[in-house]
């Protein structure tokens, strides 16, 4: 088994959250991990992206070769294109359709999700809205997160339990109202796919 | 032992703690800050009292490393590759003083210039010194090369370089841990003479190192880093370099590898495997994550004998990191790049953050150089060289670590006025002072503006070492105490401030213009971190 995740956002977006999440859960459930991360100067609102890989078995490379990627997970919709070229041709693209605008070129929006809709195996979803609705306006990430678990090839109450984990120094109500970004990005997802 | 998720600088930074360090020198630079930063926030350093604040700059860093092997106790430099540069003086003729007390010095190399300004191999260091270096794989191997390398350093009483790139800087995995080790005593060099490189002293341990060289590729043959690995197939041998053998690996399912690999870990070369491989294979394929150093020396100038493919004949491109595709497609196998990115995809550069105090000084510097022509102003290196590119377009130059005054200077001294340097708090003390004493000196006509935001803020917000001390320092450098101006970089303020530079523009000598406001990053996560303690007190 073997699951190769491009996380795609603009620094500052919370990706790395994303991706300490999933890695929580493939450690727990006695996988292999590798998790290559962008730091230094991109990380000034420029364009990010982590390359994770979960196996059974020990993997060789950081990164994940172009074409191979089970999953591109956005929080950013322009991002989500940017990694096409890794995506396997099954491969899921999983994005946030909430545009961040730090660019004077930013492209219409329509277009943008015009591109997203051309793509064979995706699920699109305003997850900044549900997280506000949700009275959680900075889970977006866990809603974008919860939307992929479908597709992640581990059990969900894995993800759920590292969540619980990562975030319990931050208080009771912080770890709820992530779960239920969680959840509410899954439910869209298992209706949507 | 215990296994722990490390990032590969983190695993250094762990596997020094775990092997007695008692020291680590360094200045922050992508890729490599974690080393120190690790040290600095892990609770077992701390109880083990190790040596671990910044740095001023990488030279003083490698010195005051080579002053704790010195004095006999384990300690390790990190730096990013350019900062090598900085240090070289003292890395290259700690070659020839030779350590006492175990000596790493981690130098870590941006391939495809991620982050920096060029994407220089410090294996080139290393060969250039005759300092045995080391290229881990992964970050295990990071990890155990760092006991090893301490063990090494002190048998044949010589530092020794670690050399690592982004991805193996900036990758997470399983580490796992070996048991701890106590620190050194301190124990003086039983020769006395051993670092004082007088010439006649010098001469002849050059002649010692030379001498050594053998014993270091002895251990290049046995320490079990360098690897040969049989393959049936001898239509092509393959050299691998740190992490191009994991590409390699990549590329086959289950790692069956039809082909003899060398994969390469330790400097100098294996003589016997490398003859042995040669002696086997119809074709060599090198590959190597940086620059085509082993490839172009088994080359030779004037290419005989059997082919060698890699960076120099266009197999592999010859700038930029590798990736498993480029290594696949050498292999011969059809790239599975998939589709293209949309043409709308629009690039997103890195940009000064909202809120950012160097936005509001750099307003006030174009509306005060707005009568004269463009291009007057030297930056140097920081977050506020992405003012050279749009909206602001303010700079026009970034170099090196103080380049700024000092090409000013020089471009004053050539007539050019106004000459405008740019400079950061933290690179000022960092390489900036010296270049101002020569501008006071020379009573150069120059504007030096220092950004004054009282962080390291690029690499995420490190301690500065000019921190409450600019304008003392500037002053001691003889600077005129009128000439010295701080400003608040504030919105409110700017017709103030635009007013005080074009003053200073006009002032016929060095003037110093310091804007003085925390950087938005840090001041935002002191907030945070003081609602957060303040939300803990309530709870209890």
């Amino acid at each position: 088994m073997k699951i190769d995740i491009i996380l795609a956002g603009v620094g500052g977006q919370g990706i790395l959250s994303i991706a300490a999440t999933i890695g929580y859960a493939a450690i727990e459930s006695g996988l292999f991990l590798k998790q290559a991360e962008t730091h230094g100067m991109s990380q000034r609102g420029g364009d990010v992206q982590s390359n994770l890989r979960i196996a059974d078995k020990e993997i060789a490379s950081d990164l994940i070769p172009m074409g191979k990627a089970d999953m591109i997970i956005s929080v950013e919709p322009m991002e989500s294109l940017r990694y096409l070229p890794f995506l396997a041709p099954q491969g899921w693209l999983i994005t946030n359709t909430k545009p961040f605008v730090n660019i004077p070129n930013y492209p219409e929006e329509s277009k943008v999700l015009a591109e997203i809709n051309k793509q064979p195996h995706h699920i699109a979803l305003d997850a900044d809205k549900i997280a506000v609705d949700l009275g959680a306006p900075k889970s977006a990430n866990m809603v974008i997160l919860g939307a992929a678990s479908p597709f992640i090839d581990m059990p969900f109450e894995k993800l759920e339990d590292a969540i619980r984990n990562i975030f319990k120094n931050k208080g009771e109500e912080v770890v709820k109202t992530n779960l239920e970004a969680l959840n509410a990005g899954r439910i869209f997802a298992m209706k949507n796919k | 032992m215990q296994k722990l998720l490390l990032l590969g600088c983190e695993a250094i930074a762990q596997a020094g703690i775990d092997a007695g360090l008692s020291g680590i020198y360094a200045y922050p630079g992508t890729p490599s800050t974690e080393i120190a930063e690790f040290i600095q926030h892990s609770k077992e350093a701390k109880e083990k009292n190790i040596r671990c604040n910044w740095s001023a700059n990488e030279k003083t860093a490698m010195e005051a490393a080579l002053g704790m092997s010195y004095a006999g106790k384990r300690a390790m430099v990190s730096m990013k590759h350019v900062g090598l540069n900085v240090a070289a003086d003292s890395f290259v003729n700690s070659a020839i003083t030779g350590a006492n007390g175990g000596l790493i010095v981690v130098s870590a190399d941006d391939p495809s210039m991620h982050s920096s300004q060029n994407e220089q191999d410090s294996r080139f260091y290393g060969k250039f010194s005759l300092i045995p270096t080391f290229e881990p794989s992964n970050q295990q191997e990071a990890y155990d090369m760092v006991r090893y390398g301490f063990e090494f350093s002190e048998k044949y009483k010589i530092p020794v370089l670690l050399r690592i790139t982004t991805r193996m800087a900036h990758s997470r995995t399983g580490v796992v841990r070996k048991p701890t080790l106590s620190q050194n005593n301190i124990k003086l060099p039983t020769n006395m003479r051993q670092f004082v490189l007088l010439p006649a002293i010098a001469r002849k341990q050059y002649k010692a190192l030379l001498k050594s060289q053998e014993l270091f590729e002895k251990e290049s043959e046995t320490a079990n880093f360098n690897k040969y690995i049989e393959g049936k197939d001898k239509s092509l041998g393959i050299i691998a370099c740190g992490i191009a053998y994991n590409y390699v690996l990549e590329n086959y399912a289950d790692r069956n590898v039809p082909y003899p690999i060398l994969k390469i870990s330790q400097y100098p070369l294996p003589r016997k495997m490398v003859e042995k491989i040669f002696g086997e294979c119809k074709e060599m394929l090198v590959l190597e994550e940086g620059a085509p150093m082993i490839e172009e020396s088994l080359k030779g100038f004037l290419p005989k004998g059997i082919k060698i493919k890699g960076r120099l004949d266009g197999t592999i491109p010859r700038d930029g990191e590798l990736n498993p595709n480029i290594v696949g497609v050498a292999l011969g196998f059809p790239d599975t790049k998939g589709a293209a990115i949309p043409a709308i995809v629009a690039n997103r550069p890195p940009s000064l953050c909202n809120g950012c105090p160097h936005t509001d000084s750099f307003l006030g510097l174009n509306e005060a150089l707005a009568e004269y022509a463009k291009g007057n102003v030297f930056s140097d290196i920081g977050c506020y060289t992405l003012s050279a590119l749009p909206p602001l377009e303010s700079v026009n130059s970034c170099v090196d670590m103080g380049a700024s005054i000092t090409m000013a200077k020089g471009a004053a001294d050539a007539g050019l006025f106004p000459a405008v340097a740019v400079i950061g708090d933290s690179t000022f003390t960092h390489s900036g002072m010296t270049g101002l004493l020569d501008a006071v000196n020379d009573k150069s006509n120059i504007t030096v503006i220092i950004l004054d935001n009282a962080t390291t803020a690029m690499t995420g917000g490190q301690t500065s070492s000019a921190f409450g001390k600019i304008e003392n320092i500037c002053k001691a450098l003889g600077v005129e105490e009128e000439h010295i101006r701080i400003i608040k970089p504030l919105h409110k303020n700017h017709a103030e401030n635009t007013a005080i530079m074009k003053e200073e523009l006009l002032y016929k000598g060095v003037s110093v213009i310091i804007p003085r406001r925390e950087c938005i990053q840090t001041l935002n996560k002191r907030m945070r971190d003081k609602f957060k303690n303040k939300e803990k007190e309530n709870s209890k």
